[in-house]
């Protein structure tokens, strides 16, 4: 019954799309599925914001046609963005991007750039917060440190997403500021992540605040200092007592790193400017939906949201901060 | 726990909703389809209908979805059986024995008794969910790096050394898998290996690349140069089949119970369903009377890794709930679908949302139970698909095949691939290389690496974590006992021997 | 049915022949595995295996496996097996070289138009089917396909210049 209804719809709409194309030129419509690309595996930050905001446009009917979410992750996310850099004047693909944007080419030298795709819009800022087991005593960042810098180097564990990307980017910066080495165990996802320190197999983790905050709610996962350079704008209580405000920034406990990700899209190189408006008028009423509200509160994200020159400006610092990171890191790929 | 039967019953109240049970029976149907058509899985069928569920209650929306997801569990088994196409990794051990099922006319058989022994691991992976979901929960954390090693290193040595074939053509076929598996991005360093600079192998040789083209193309290559047909069209169209085939099942009890246990176990320690396939077959084939038959078209061969694989993943679903780590992309999508209702998967979920738990516990019951009525009823049309002239349904399924391979990764390049491994099995199979351990090692190979190097990473290098504490040596001293079994077995007998020879003389 | 056919007398390749080609194809993939290998590192770090190690190991033990294939075929006594009737080979090669150049036309014509033009070709040169048959197959099949995978599950195959035509 459903699937007919769809059929029908689907051909209406193609239909219409024919009769678009022939008709006289007005604002950018798309005539066919958008395609959503993920340059990462299923479940993680940027699938979920994906996901939802496919759930959310479809739920609200925010555009005439439904968005297709495709997972391609191979290469540390290269393979998506190889795929819509090569889709050049597809004006009905957009691919969402976490720090692999610019880590990925540094790190595997795929050759992509974020300057080869069209920015279209930064969604949010995703966070970064020190985790540890609730069954350890380190009740504050400082005690946490102090017991890193008391045992010798390699004692520590700690677990991260990936391998020379953002959650090691953080470790060796940690590892900079306390002067110890730190054991750092990449695996495949967040979630994967945060079980991992709730079974006590790592000391550690930097999770995003959405992947770890199921296991804080039950009492399982402590957080320790954020990695902001100020505290998080939400004041609803996640535990007991404590609300993501409650988290002390790593500066105020002697850590002074600032790291986000960013959340944001980006379509290929060669798209009409009517196309990117529309995406960023469909965006900014994602943005107003309370689903989408509910996402940035559980995320607890910075809801910072920029287009066109001010994102291309935020882009442009955060690859020159990558790119020293990653060279002090030790982390660029041998030319 | 009297209070969760009482959340229990009233789950089933719930699902027994005739609203709930007509989506339960769309959700079965749409699952079927997307498992038995290559290129779709539970993931696109759940995805389609999300939309649809938002305004419904949470618990009609995961009704509907998580029988989608029996649905492609049931539809799996099909394309293997009639074939040879595994469409799921853990569906590749039942194409050894089902597929030449197939072949000798009993199609229906096979897919009689893949269904289920479907059912019968769903069920008990249901049973000891509602029994003990908790103490299960505890134990999938008790999985660091080390064990999660050891259990694919078990699944490895309990497959291994069965086989018929030259020990040199099944170790270099195995090794081949291996590597094969190792291309692409290195998940440890963050390195590109093997790729040699080309953008198309960025993502390695997906298991499901290989496998359509091994199993899939290069049967059908097989098939040309015997004559253009099918054999098996003379399997029988009628219900009876079903109940015949289910007078001879009980008698496998020993099968169905090991291999429930091996795959709730496989399932819970986050291992997964394939490794659970493919060692409940292997043990099976060690221990039966008729292991020797086994590849031949013995049913036995179709229940245990049926059984096992479907234990596994119905079990899996626990740490997905409790822990919110997604098992499959299927479950990826389902979790997203929670997020969107405002339901937050973790630990609080069973005590927060008693009754969307414990709905979705009873939808396993009830969705599982009208998965197995609808699939019977088809099993004689699925049958008749082999009726099909050769020269029609070759090309149909050489098209198929083409879109699976397609929709993997949306690779043309892939397709291409397809082809070269189906030349390649074809060549295989013609020399006597068995390409069951080639796909094991593409499947499991990466993962097993990654679980070994992150031990060591932890353990700085030592090898003494693989065996420094209960579980993990429990573990790995089973692997070596079934890695070297045939060794011990003629040992036991020569010392039989050796004492009763000693004895005689004296008696 | 294959022994009876490899003594009905027919002439074909010899097996031994195709055994060693076997083997000496996995020797060349092994030896491009433990060059690849080589060049990430195949050493034991200070903390586990670098990227090169396992894939190095793993060709290697291939490249010795395949050796002792090939030397335990040189040894075994000549036989007059043959692997395949040369009529057998052709029909294999009469799937296999359409199935190739089906493959090869996907990312052009698109999945569709090509899928059309394999079912039509096979039933009409192997089935033997009328031109009514085979038409009424070869549209069908791809249409329905189109239908489920683009509009109900919005799975995007390759589409190609007809696709466009029609607007898609």
């Amino acid at each position: 019954m459903e699937s007919r209804n769809r059929f029908f719809f689907a051909g209406a709409a193609l239909v219409g799309g024919v009769l678009a194309l022939s008709g006289p030129a007005r604002a950018w419509e798309p005539t066919h599925p958008i395609e959503i690309v993920v340059p990462a595996g299923t479940g993680g930050g940027a699938d979920q914001m994906a996901r939802v905001m496919q759930g959310i446009i479809s739920k609200h009917g925010l555009s005439k046609q439904s968005i297709v979410v495709i997972n391609k992750s191979g290469g540390a996310g290269g393979e998506g963005f190889l795929d819509v850099k090569n889709s050049k004047g597809d004006d009905h693909k957009l691919i969402i991007t976490l720090s692999n944007l610019f880590t990925t080419p540094l790190a595997t030298g795929i050759p992509f750039s974020w300057k080869d795709l069209t920015p279209v819009a930064m969604m949010a800022l995703d966070e970064f917060i020190l985790w540890v087991n609730a069954d350890k005593p380190y009740k504050t960042a400082k005690d946490y440190i102090d017991a890193i810098k008391a045992a010798p180097d390699n004692t520590f564990k700690m677990g991260g997403t990936g391998s020379k990307q953002e959650d090691q980017i953080i470790t060796i910066a940690i590892e900079k500021v306390i002067g110890k080495k730190l054991t750092y165990i990449p695996y495949k996802g967040g979630g994967e992540v945060a079980v991992q320190l709730v079974g006590g197999h790592v000391d550690s983790t930097v999770n995003n605040p959405i992947e770890a905050v199921a296991h804080w709610r039950a009492g399982k996962l402590r957080p320790l200092c954020v990695f902001d350079s100020k505290r998080l704008d939400y004041h609803d209580k996640i535990t007991g007592n404590m609300s993501w405000n409650d988290i002390p920034t790593c500066k105020e406990s002697g850590l002074d790193i600032e790291y986000l990700m960013l959340r944001g899209y980006f379509m290929p190189p060669g798209v009409s400017k009517d196309a990117v408006a529309y995406y960023v008028d469909l965006f900014k009423k994602v943005r107003e939906t309370p689903e989408w509200k509910k996402l940035m509160n559980d995320g607890a994200y910075n809801q910072s949201f920029m287009t066109g020159e001010a994102y291309v400006k935020w882009l442009e610092s955060a690859e020159k901060l990558h790119e020293d990171l990653m060279r002090s890191a030790g982390f660029l790929a041998k030319k | 726990m009297l209070a969760d039967f009482g959340n229990l019953f009233h789950g089933f109240a719930v699902v027994a909703q005739p609203f709930n049970l007509v989506l339960m029976v769309i959700g079965i149907v749409l699952g079927v389809i997307v498992g038995v058509l290559p290129g779709l899985g539970g993931a696109n069928g759940v995805a389609i209908l999300l939309p649809l569920t938002f305004s419904m209650s949470p618990t009609s929306a995961i009704i509907m979805l998580s029988c989608i997801y029996w649905g492609a569990l049931f539809g799996g088994a099909i394309t293997s059986i009639l074939f040879n196409i595994p469409g799921e990794p853990w569906s590749v051990a039942t194409t050894f024995d089902g597929y030449p099922m197939a072949q000798k006319g009993q199609a229906g058989q096979a897919l009689t008794a893949a269904f289920t022994s479907s059912f019968v691991g769903a069920l008990f992976a249901v049973l000891v969910i509602t029994l003990i979901a908790p103490l299960v929960a505890n134990f999938a954390l008790k999985f660091g790096p080390p064990e999660i090693f050891s259990v694919y290193f078990l699944a490895f040595c309990s497959f291994v050394g069965l086989s018929k074939e030259p020990p040199f053509k099944t170790i270099a076929s195995m090794m081949l898998g291996f590597g094969l598996g190792a291309v692409g991005l290195d998940q440890m360093t963050g390195q590109l290996r093997l790729t040699f600079g080309a953008e198309q192998l960025l993502n390695g040789f997906d298991f499901l690349i290989a496998v359509i083209g091994l199993f899939g193309i290069g049967e059908i290559l097989l098939t040309m140069e015997e004559g253009l047909s099918f054999r098996g069209k003379t399997a029988k169209l009628n219900m009876k089949v079903v109940l015949e085939t289910w007078a001879r099942l009980p008698r496998y009890w020993l099968i169905y119970l090991r291999s429930c246990l091996i795959g709730c176990w496989m399932g819970i320690s986050p291992a997964g369903a394939t490794p659970a396939s493919f060692m409940s077959y292997g043990i099976a084939k060690r221990i039966s009377k008729n292991g020797h038959k086994f590849g031949t078209g013995e049913i036995e061969g179709v229940v245990a890794p049926e059984t096992a694989a479907h234990a596994a993943g119905t079990s899996a679903l626990l740490p997905m709930i409790s822990l919110g780590v997604p098992g499959s992309p299927t479950a990826a999508v389902l979790l997203g679908g929670l997020l969107i209702w405002g339901l937050q998967p973790g630990p609080l979920l069973f005590t927060e949302q008693k009754d969307f738990v414990w709905g979705l516990i009873a939808s396993m019951y009830m969705g599982n139970i009208v998965g197995l009525l609808i699939v019977l009823t088809c099993v004689p049309f699925f049958a008749s698909i082999l009726r099909i002239p050769f020269s029609v349904i070759a090309p149909i399924i050489m098209v198929f095949c083409a879109i699976g391979a397609y929709t993997v990764h949306n690779n043309t390049f892939d397709v291409v691939m397809m082809l070269v491994f189906g030349v390649m099995g074809y060549f295989m199979k013609k020399t006597n290389y068995p390409l069951a351990p080639m796909v094991l090692a593409i499947v499991l190979g990466d993962k097993a690496e990654e679980g070994f190097r992150q031990s060591l990473l932890s353990s700085q290098g030592n090898l003494g974590v693989f065996f420094s504490n209960g579980l993990v040596s429990t573990i790995m001293t089973l692997g070596l006992i079934a890695l070297f079994w045939p060794v011990i077995q003629t040992l036991l007998v020569r010392a039989r021997d050796l004492i009763n020879g000693t004895l005689r003389p004296a008696g | 049915m294959n022994q009876a056919a490899s003594e009905s007398g027919g002439t074909g390749p010899s097996h031994r022949q195709v055994e060693i080609g076997v083997a000496g194809a996995m020797a060349i993939l092994a030896v491009i595995g433990i060059y690849g290998s080589i060049q990430v590192g195949i050493g034991w770090g200070a903390d586990g295996p670098r990227a090169g190690f396992f894939p190095f190991y793993v060709s290697l033990i291939v490249l010795i496996s395949c050796a002792i294939n090939i030397i335990t075929v040189l040894m075994a006594r000549e036989t007059r097996k043959i692997f395949a009737e040369w009529s057998q080979l052709r029909q294999v090669l009469s799937v296999l070289v359409p199935t190739a150049i089906y493959v090869a036309l996907v990312p052009y014509t698109g999945i569709y138009v090509a899928s059309a033009l394999l079912i039509a070709f096979f039933m009409r040169w192997f089935g033997r089917y009328g031109w009514l048959a085979t038409v009424a197959v070869a549209v069908f099949v791809p249409v329905a396909t189109f239908i489920t995978f683009e509009m109900w599950f919005l799975v995007p195959l390759p589409k190609g210049p007809l696709e466009t035509y029609l607007g898609y």
